[in-house]
């Protein structure tokens, strides 16, 4: 909950640092809690610190769903009567 | 004119100091070597007490504003500029013409007389652009830590240029609702300094004299009702203040409205809203709905007014609301804040 | 920001809302708790439930820690930075909240406390840094996603030597406040939860299936942004409309079963729970926050400093306590948006922007706001004044 955005991860610190990129907004954050980030990855920063990396491929595929889903005429598959 | 003989101030490494507040020969020196060279005119130059101005042909506009921002220094301007064009708009919105300044400044003991130097510079820098002489001004020195390096407080006279009243209690149900460009420029500028975050491209302050594009929407839209410049609190605060005086409510729309996409970002990332952040170079105007693209056209033929945009309407409410539709189809208030912003953390 | 503002679409959220309308049993009425001050205040922000048929009711539940931090644990603070003279930080939220003797750390920094703000927990440790003859404590509030970032400081600190920097502790679960809302009166009525976004990046969706199997209720976790949100609410329908009861997760681009398994590591070596704890508006639980471990004891203020909790009861006319449980709604408060409002909050639910009641007021009030009781009529605009 709370504040958190996604970010692209522009340059590594190391050790456990990095700088992360918001539409042309450096911020630099602590790595200390998310393993294996690379240069090119997408984070949700918190605090200062990166929490998670985001998965693109889930993010795309949610986004590719919910543009099924708001197709007027696409089934819901709900069951209401 | 009868010359003091002054040794140069020490521009370079030399720093404020009491004797400098104290009305003998060192203040006569930092206004010699460092004010009058920056700032000077007929009027500063005769070196009275006050300066004695033309009659003013029409009524008479004076507007007041004290600059205490931190940092000194930002990304398109520096407390200098700010002072200069804060007031100078102050004046323009109430449909005048700036004719003259005055600037009194309250000194910290320590200041880098190279920062005092530059602050000056960018004023008068400001002021000749702006055709406004600073006519008359006043210096005090304050203990070291009594002062946040400089407050400048700016006080402008300007003449009503024709038979217009704008004033914030004008606006009429069906007014459209205009801003001159994107919002949250300046705030956002600051913010980035303070916050130590480091930018692709700096977030620039907007901060200009707006008194020349003024007089341009008002040429073409002779019935503006409400003119005024968004600065502490952004537009938020500026429109809740006209519903109130006004009597009425507001709906914007939220997808109309300009902001830089590094501003969007610094606001997400701080937890924070464009429409609460200043502005120090923009207008808000409300005009009859028929006048809206004339307005934003006008706006938009002129370089500080190139992101105009009609961003709403006003409404009937006699609970003085200031409603917005999101970008997503539902509905918001637009309130004005309580106190700082205060980052949104958890 | 394209994973900030392809979530934003406008478009899309309609096209969804025309989904949830079709999905929604017109004779049923749905009350839908989420938990997260981010959904609280991304619902208000965005005007969510104007996209929503009005059968669909979406409660505010204890998602804000600020909101559900006793006032008892802010005069802790206090006399901290009062009577004992430490650098007491804190995020900014916090530093409004009203507490006892008219005071707030805000008000305590103008009487004299050397109160700071800070946006990180290594914020106060860089600070504990830069005045080591001072003592330095941090307040640390906030659910699973706030409590591996003071874990980090509090390892750094150690790694470090930095002796005068401690924190006091105010962690708390999210798993344990949901059991708390379904076991307490009205609990029943709630239909499902979506389940906050960043908790659940650290807890992982695994972390809620004890909560939906006990309680029978569906558990969807969603993301941040609005679309995530609405996207959830269609989910947790069609599990209530079937009559199923499952933790499912929207927001699988940054939550797995397991969470982050790294930053739960790290904050199970430094704390433990405590086998109670009180919760503004939901009362005493068990096993629902925590404390530094006895290894930690050197870092941990509340042993460093002699300031004793003592419990303090709500203002008389304050419904914090009903509106974080989601059992009144802000507007159904006596006192709010009277005596109570952002500029002069009587309770925690209107001082952080996620309390319900801030949210309301700054966002929403327009939809309950009565009109003015005067009947003159509005100002009227002026005539060009005589020259």
């Amino acid at each position: 909950m709370c504040l958190a955005v996604p970010a692209l991860v522009v340059e590594l610190l190391p050790p456990d640092e990095a700088i992360v990129d918001l539409d042309g907004v450096r911020q630099r954050i602590s790595l200390a809690l998310v393993d294996g980030v690379a240069v090119g990855d997408h984070v949700i920063v918190h605090v200062g610190f990166a929490l998670q990396k985001l998965d693109v491929d889930e993010a795309e595929a949610t986004l590719a769903l919910l543009r099924e889903l708001a197709q007027t005429d696409a089934p819901t598959g709900s069951a209401a009567p | 004119m009868h010359r003091i003989p002054n040794p140069p101030l020490d521009l370079a490494h030399g720093r404020v100091d009491m004797s400098h507040g104290a009305g003998g020969r060192a203040m006569h020196q930092l206004l010699q070597q460092l004010f009058l060279p920056a700032l000077g005119n007929p009027w500063l130059l005769q070196g009275d007490d006050g300066a004695r101005l033309p009659e003013a042909n029409g009524r008479l506009v004076m507007a007041t504003d004290a600059h205490v921002v931190s940092p000194l220094f930002f990304p398109g301007g520096d407390i200098g500029s700010l002072a200069v064009h804060g007031t100078l708009n102050d004046v323009a919105v109430m449909g005048a013409r700036p004719l003259y300044l005055a600037a009194s400044f309250v000194l910290e003991e320590g200041l880098p007389l190279a920062d005092l130097a530059r602050i000056v510079r960018s004023m008068g820098d400001a002021a000749k652009a702006a055709g406004v002489p600073v006519v008359t001004g006043d210096t005090k020195v304050v203990e070291r830590g009594k002062a946040d390096g400089v407050f400048i407080t700016t006080t402008g006279v300007g003449v009503m240029t024709g038979p217009l009243y704008l004033g914030g209690a004008n606006a009429q149900p069906g007014d459209a609702v205009i801003i001159s460009g994107t919002l949250g420029d300046h705030g956002a500028a600051i913010l980035s300094v303070r916050e130590g975050l480091a930018l692709d491209s700096p977030i620039v302050s907007d901060s200009a004299a707006l008194h020349g594009l003024i007089a341009d929407l008002l040429a073409a839209v002779p019935t503006t009702r409400v003119l005024r410049d968004p600065t502490r609190g952004g537009l938020a605060a500026t429109l809740n203040e006209i519903a109130h005086q006004s009597g009425v409510g507001m709906v914007l729309d939220e997808a109309a409205l300009p902001v830089r996409p590094a501003v969007a970002a610094l606001c997400e990332l701080l937890g924070l809203d464009p429409l609460n952040l200043a502005c120090e170079g923009r207008v808000v105007a409300i005009c009859p709905a028929e006048e809206a693209d004339t307005a934003v056209a006008a706006l938009r033929a002129h370089p500080l007014g190139r992101d105009a945009a009609h961003i709403g309407s006003v409404a009937a409410d006699a609970r003085c609301f200031v409603q917005m539709r999101t970008r997503l189809g539902g509905q918001r208030m637009v309130d004005w804040l309580a106190g700082d912003a205060l980052p949104r953390i958890c | 920001m394209r994973y900030i503002d392809a979530f934003r679409d406008g478009e899309l959220a309609r096209g969804l809302a025309t989904a949830i309308a079709r999905d929604a049993d017109p004779a049923r009425h749905y009350r839908l708790m989420e938990f997260c001050g981010g959904h609280t205040h991304a619902i208000s922000r965005f005007g969510i439930a104007d996209l929503l048929p009005s059968h669909i009711e979406l409660i505010h539940g204890p998602g804000c820690p600020v909101c559900v931090l006793p006032v008892g644990r802010i005069d802790q603070a206090i006399r901290l930075a009062l009577d004992h003279g430490v650098m007491l930080c804190s995020y900014g939220d916090t530093l409004r909240v009203p507490a006892s003797d008219k005071l707030s750390l805000l008000r305590a920094r103008a009487q004299g406390a050397d109160v700071r703000m800070v946006t990180s927990p290594l914020g106060a440790l860089a600070l504990a840094r830069q005045h080591p003859d001072r003592q330095v404590v941090f307040l640390a509030i906030g659910f699973e996603t706030t409590t591996p970032p003071t874990a980090v400081a509090l390892q750094q600190a150690r790694a470090l030597g930095v002796g005068n920097f401690s924190v006091l502790c105010n962690h708390v679960l999210t798993p344990a406040a949901m059991q708390a809302i379904l076991t307490a009166e009205g609990g029943t009525r709630i239909d499902g939860f979506i389940g906050p976004a960043h908790v659940s990046t650290v807890i992982g969706s695994a972390a809620y299936e004890p909560v939906a199997r006990e309680h029978g209720k569906p558990i969807v976790i969603a993301g941040f942004e609005p679309l995530d949100v609405m996207r959830a609410i269609q989910m947790l329908l069609q599990q209530i409309n079937t009559g199923r009861a499952e933790v499912d997760n929207e927001f699988t681009r940054a939550v797995g079963p397991q969470g982050n398994t790294k930053a739960r590591a790290l904050v199970d070596e430094v704390f433990e729970l405590r086998d109670s704890f009180e919760w503004r508006g939901l009362g005493t639980l068990p096993h629902s926050a925590l404390r530094l471990r006895p290894a930690w004891a050197a870092f941990d203020a509340e042993q460093r400093f002699a300031a004793p909790y003592q419990p303090v009861p709500d203002h008389k006319a304050c419904e914090c306590a009903a509106i974080v449980r989601g059992e009144k709604r802000p507007e159904q408060c006596r006192i709010f948006g009277t005596a109570c409002t952002p500029d002069h909050p009587v309770g925690s639910c209107m001082v952080s922007s996620e309390g319900a009641c801030a949210a309301h007021y700054s966002y929403g009030r327009f939809r309950t706001a009565p009109a003015p009781h005067s009947t003159d009529s509005p100002h009227a605009p002026h005539s060009q004044p005589a020259a």
